[in-house]
């Protein structure tokens, strides 16, 4: 999940015979199950909601170029390095697709920008863990990619027809992020000692802040009961997180790796593990700014935003004489 | 089969050849990727991406096919991660620095205009493997060109910043480009067969296609003729080796692993 507790100015969810008539007409087409288009009415706190979690997306995708680019340079072959790229671009994509959603509610993708460059909008924690050996590029793929398709599968019959079309663009791209990740890690959980070692060391250091990734439990959040009566979210955290579980447990199984948690156990009664919670200290500092990464990450973004201001501003200036020119010739011409 | 299909031409000289061209896609590809999440906007990081991928790609053909020809068992990936920067063949051009983004445009401008010109002679090449080689990495280099050149001319005919960046790149690589279109003798034994053109006979269409774009572009092209040579023999510049060290860390440091 790349959004992570996002607020939605409501204090409760109301029922029907609270909402005004627009409200009301509103909440039953999305019971009913339609799409909400761009140009139609929608409740304010509805579109400031989703502008709020489609832009923390958006920026999710972007920064998330960043720890998969510290290990593109030394992809250890040719296929890798292409493979990696492919997948960086894919994310650069996604990032496109969203912030074009984003624009469908009335806010830029500059404006979102400049909320993310200020701190004022933040990104998936997880992108604030180093990558430190080339296993890590594997288990971003296998569980980070995996984490969030969990949620993203979900996000495909959300009620902002934008942002519904946007995902299921980005689902079938995200399912071969999973792959080559996973592929990655089995390459490296049957090779030599030292790559076996890399491959434990990734799952170590990635199994809690992915678990994290699905946000605390929101079983009484006021925020995510609105979220999903709009249906801009589907299920709970702490569904989306037991079924994460369920799915990658068996996958490290196979790939003889150890999930670092000893109260991992089958619990037959609920058909799922039991496992530990990550911890939500850490998840708190991470966001709050004091991951191992957040000083970089951001500061990557915003030195790329800075070193590029001249280059945008060339563009546009070009693109204003260009106009001039072509309206000249046009008078000229008459 | 390892001998080269064209028995007027030495294994020798058609192992050179097609390392010349895989070692430029690599080492520029390289350099493009290492801009991926840092580009000015977000477009860009896509397109950077792109490029590099379509690089990679090409390498991968062209070193593959030397790695078949030399028939000594060394892959494509056995070349590019296991030769130090004595071996490589790159132009020079291709391991400059990325420096700022008007310094990778122009190098990208110059260098696609080159080997647009490279792939659409190579398309006709009298060895199948590299004509058909050709073919496909003409497209992708195609569009590059496009992109490089256009915007080149946005960023010169731009602001006075822009135009200001954009000429001191030029400025700095024009000397870079020289090299790209002298031939030595493993040129000349290869022209003669009529696998590769001369490089020298690229350099006016080369000249004519940036001229005009370099015009648009409100940039002056340098008077200095002035070319560093020394990629084609292995005689590099600092940068290759640290760029080496760090595309080729795993498989030195795990020598043998399956990734």
């Amino acid at each position: 999940m790349y959004a992570q507790m996002v607020k939605t100015d409501a204090d409760r969810v109301r029922s029907l015979d609270e909402m005004s008539a627009h409200e009301r007409a509103f909440q039953e087409r999305v019971d009913r199950g339609e799409k909400i288009e761009p140009k139609e009415w929608m409740p304010e706190a509805y579109r400031k909601t989703l502008i709020r979690q489609i832009g923390q997306h958006a920026h999710s995708e972007i920064v998330g170029q960043l720890p998969e680019g510290n290990w593109i340079t030394r992809a250890p072959t040719l296929e890798r390095k292409a493979i990696l790229l492919a997948k960086v671009q894919d994310e650069a994509g996604h990032g496109l697709y969203l912030y074009c959603a984003a624009e469908t509610l009335g806010v830029s993708r500059d404006e979102l920008l400049a909320l993310l460059h200020s701190g004022k909008m933040k990104y998936s924690s997880i992108f604030n863990y180093p990558t430190l050996n080339w296993a890590d590029i594997g288990a971003v793929g296998w569980l980070v990619d995996g984490a969030a398709i969990m949620n993203q599968v979900q996000l495909q019959k959300t009620s902002y027809g934008p942002y519904s079309r946007a995902m299921i663009r980005i689902c079938k791209e995200e399912s071969f992020h999973q792959r080559q990740g996973y592929d990655i890690m089995m390459k490296m959980a049957a090779g030599s000692p030292e790559q076996k070692r890399m491959a434990q060391d990734a799952l170590n250091r990635f199994w809690y802040p992915s678990l994290m990734m699905f946000g605390p439990s929101d079983a009484d959040s006021v925020h995510s009961a609105q979220s999903m009566a709009w249906k801009i979210k589907i299920n709970t955290n702490d569904e989306l997180r037991q079924k994460f579980v369920d799915q990658t447990v068996p996958q490290a199984k196979y790939l003889g790796l150890t999930i670092p948690d000893e109260n991992l156990k089958w619990n037959e009664e609920k058909g799922g593990y039991d496992f530990s919670e990550p911890d939500w200290d850490e998840f708190f500092e991470v966001i709050n700014g004091n991951g191992p990464c957040n000083k970089e990450r951001l500061g990557a973004r915003v030195k790329a935003w800075e070193d590029g201001r001249w280059f945008r501003d060339g563009l546009n200036a070009h693109a204003e004489k260009a106009a001039a020119r072509r309206a000249a010739a046009k008078i000229a011409a008459e | 089969m390892s001998a080269s299909a064209n028995p007027q031409v030495s294994q020798e000289a058609m192992v050179e050849f097609l390392l010349r061209m895989g070692d430029s896609t690599l080492i520029l590809g390289h350099r493009v990727s290492e801009w991926c999440g840092h580009s000015p906007v977000l477009e860009e990081d896509i397109a950077l991406a792109n490029t590099a991928l379509d690089l990679i790609g090409q390498t991968q053909m062209w070193l593959g096919l030397a790695g078949e020809i030399e028939g000594k068992g060394r892959d494509a990936d056995k070349l590019a991660f296991l030769r130090d920067a004595v071996d490589f063949r790159n132009a020079l051009i291709t391991e400059r620095p990325n420096g700022d983004f008007g310094m990778t445009l122009m190098r990208q401008f110059l260098f696609d205009a080159y080997h647009f010109q490279l792939l659409g002679k190579l398309e006709g090449s009298s060895d199948a493997r590299v004509a058909e080689i050709a073919a496909k990495a003409k497209k992708e280099v195609a569009y590059h060109l496009e992109r490089s050149a256009d915007l080149v001319i946005r960023l010169g005919d731009g602001t006075d910043e822009s135009r200001k960046r954009m000429q001191a790149a030029l400025d700095e690589l024009w000397g870079y480009t020289g090299e790209l279109f002298i031939p030595d003798a493993v040129d000349e034994a290869i022209a003669a067969a009529g696998i590769a053109p001369n490089p020298a006979d690229l350099r006016a269409p080369w000249l004519a296609e940036m001229s005009a774009v370099l015009q648009d572009a409100t940039l002056k092209i340098p008077a200095s003729t002035y070319a560093h040579k020394g990629g084609k023999k292995g005689v590099h510049s600092e940068y290759l080796g640290h760029l080496l060290a760090q595309m080729q860390f795993l498989q030195r440091a795990y020598p043998g692993c399956t990734w």
